[in-house]
């Protein structure tokens, strides 16, 4: 075993102070170390998309970012955006519109959507498509996707 | 799989890196954006015993103006270069390549000079920064070296930097007057690896013949294939169609010699090396009559 790092980060609004290996993923952190499995883990590589959080406000991959290098900053998973009795505007929309079959991809693809609807909150379908093209979903064959971003927009803008 | 376990190291200043780049040489990686480096990790195609993350000396992160030449720092992320008002004005030939870099949450990430200093015969910027004639500062403790990017990539993920050297900067002087440019490419997905790429720049002379023209591709090489004998056919003369025509299937007979991959053949990257070199350079000639 290597020598382990103190690192101290926030995760959905609580501060962690944890000694972690450096080769540990950040995925592999949140799922193994703090039981958050909010965060899917699907090819590891960078392609799938099913890991993406929020880190410091953006979307990254977090199987492609070590714990180590979240010292010091925010990270928002899937877990820390809504509860189940108040959901975050873009879940509730994955489920009217039925946007959503196994739900592997979806945790993922809804913090993708975070960022990119409060910096546009009026989106075409391309940009849609565009957004969440770094995500894989192998069930809905996407439409019912868009369709659930299109109603998020909706329900998240200040007009309504 | 997993990364193997290795030895982090994360310096607040760029000489704390350059000392433990001296020190540990070849063993050491530079971790940037991680996106190219930390895939290899997991799969164990990379096993560094030292990893010098540079993700704490923010003063890397900057992109400016500098006497008409754009600077692009070290830590700079390629979402950051994306909305850079500045690049979109000065190079907007980087600025057109963005949207195929990647995804959004890897751009969120992923550095310019980690994509350079990666030396991926297929990453986009490698080939722009040759047809930009643009140049690289690299540091060690031995002093800083500028390379021009045409000198800079030697062959696949490989480059001049030394182990001990640190990609500092990106710099590109600005377009002569009367210059257009042009970015084609062919991917199988959005975001994914080009099958096949190419940058054109070209700049005409008062009497509207071509001054200076580059046709650089990427991804059928080693690294960024220059088409010299297409531009040869265009420096000097009067463009038009028919020349443009003639030269692309020139880049593509005689300046480029494509693998055959599970991607595509040798056949159709040359087929396509035609097709995007006509499309880069017709664009680029009337984006330079602009």
């Amino acid at each position: 075993m290597s020598n382990t790092v103190e690192v101290a980060f926030t995760v959905n609004n609580i501060q962690y102070v944890r000694n972690v290996e450096p080769r540990m993923l950040l995925s592999d952190f949140l799922r193994h170390e703090l039981g958050l499995t909010g965060t899917h883990v699907g090819c590891e590589h960078g392609v799938c998309g099913a890991c993406t959080v929020l880190f410091d406000g953006q979307s990254v991959r977090s199987c492609l970012m070590f714990a180590v290098q979240a010292n010091g900053h925010e990270i928002l998973t899937i877990e820390g955006l809504g509860t189940i009795d108040n959901l975050h505007p873009i879940q509730q929309s994955f489920i009217e519109a039925h946007g959503l079959q196994c739900g592997f991809c979806t945790p993922g693809i809804i913090l993708t959507l975070v960022p990119f609807l409060e910096s546009n909150p009026d989106p075409s379908e391309e940009e849609i498509r565009h957004a969440i093209s770094g995500n894989i979903c192998r069930c809905t064959g996407y439409q019912n996707i868009v369709e659930a971003v299109k109603l998020a927009a909706e329900k998240m803008s200040p007009n309504t | 799989m997993k990364p193997a376990p290795f030895e982090y190291f994360a310096p607040a200043t760029v000489e704390e890196a350059l000392g433990y780049l001296a020190e540990y040489g070849y063993e050491a990686k530079v971790l940037a954006g991680g996106q190219s480096l930390i895939p290899m990790m997991n799969f164990r195609l990379a096993q560094p015993a030292v990893i010098v993350d540079i993700n704490n000396i923010p003063e890397l992160g900057y992109i400016r103006g500098n006497n008409g030449d754009l600077q692009i720092g070290a830590l700079a992320r390629h979402n950051q270069v994306e909305s850079n008002p500045l690049v979109a004005r000065q190079t907007p030939l980087i600025f057109e390549a963005m949207p195929h870099i990647a995804t959004l949450q890897v751009r969120n990430r992923g550095t310019f000079g980690g994509s350079i200093a990666h030396a991926d015969p297929s990453a986009e910027l490698t080939a722009i920064s040759v047809a930009l004639e643009g140049s690289f500062t690299l540091r060690s403790q031995r002093g800083d070296r500028v390379i021009p990017a045409n000198e800079f990539f030697l062959g696949l993920f490989t480059s001049v930097l030394e182990p001990d050297e640190l990609l500092i900067e990106a710099r590109f002087p600005p377009l002569p007057a009367r210059s257009g440019c042009a970015l084609e490419e062919v991917s199988r997905r959005p975001h994914d690896f080009a099958l096949v790429g190419v940058a054109a720049v070209i700049t005409l002379d008062q009497g509207n013949r071509c001054q200076d023209a580059r046709l650089v591709f990427f991804s059928v090489g080693d690294g960024p294939v220059e088409a010299r004998q297409a531009v040869g056919m265009l420096n000097g003369n009067e463009l038009n169609s028919e020349l443009l025509r003639l030269a692309a299937e020139t880049a593509a007979k005689r300046d480029v010699d494509p693998g055959s991959d599970i991607h595509a053949s040798a056949e159709y990257r040359r087929h396509l090396a035609g097709v995007l070199a006509y499309r880069a350079l017709e664009k680029a000639y009337l984006r330079s009559r602009q």
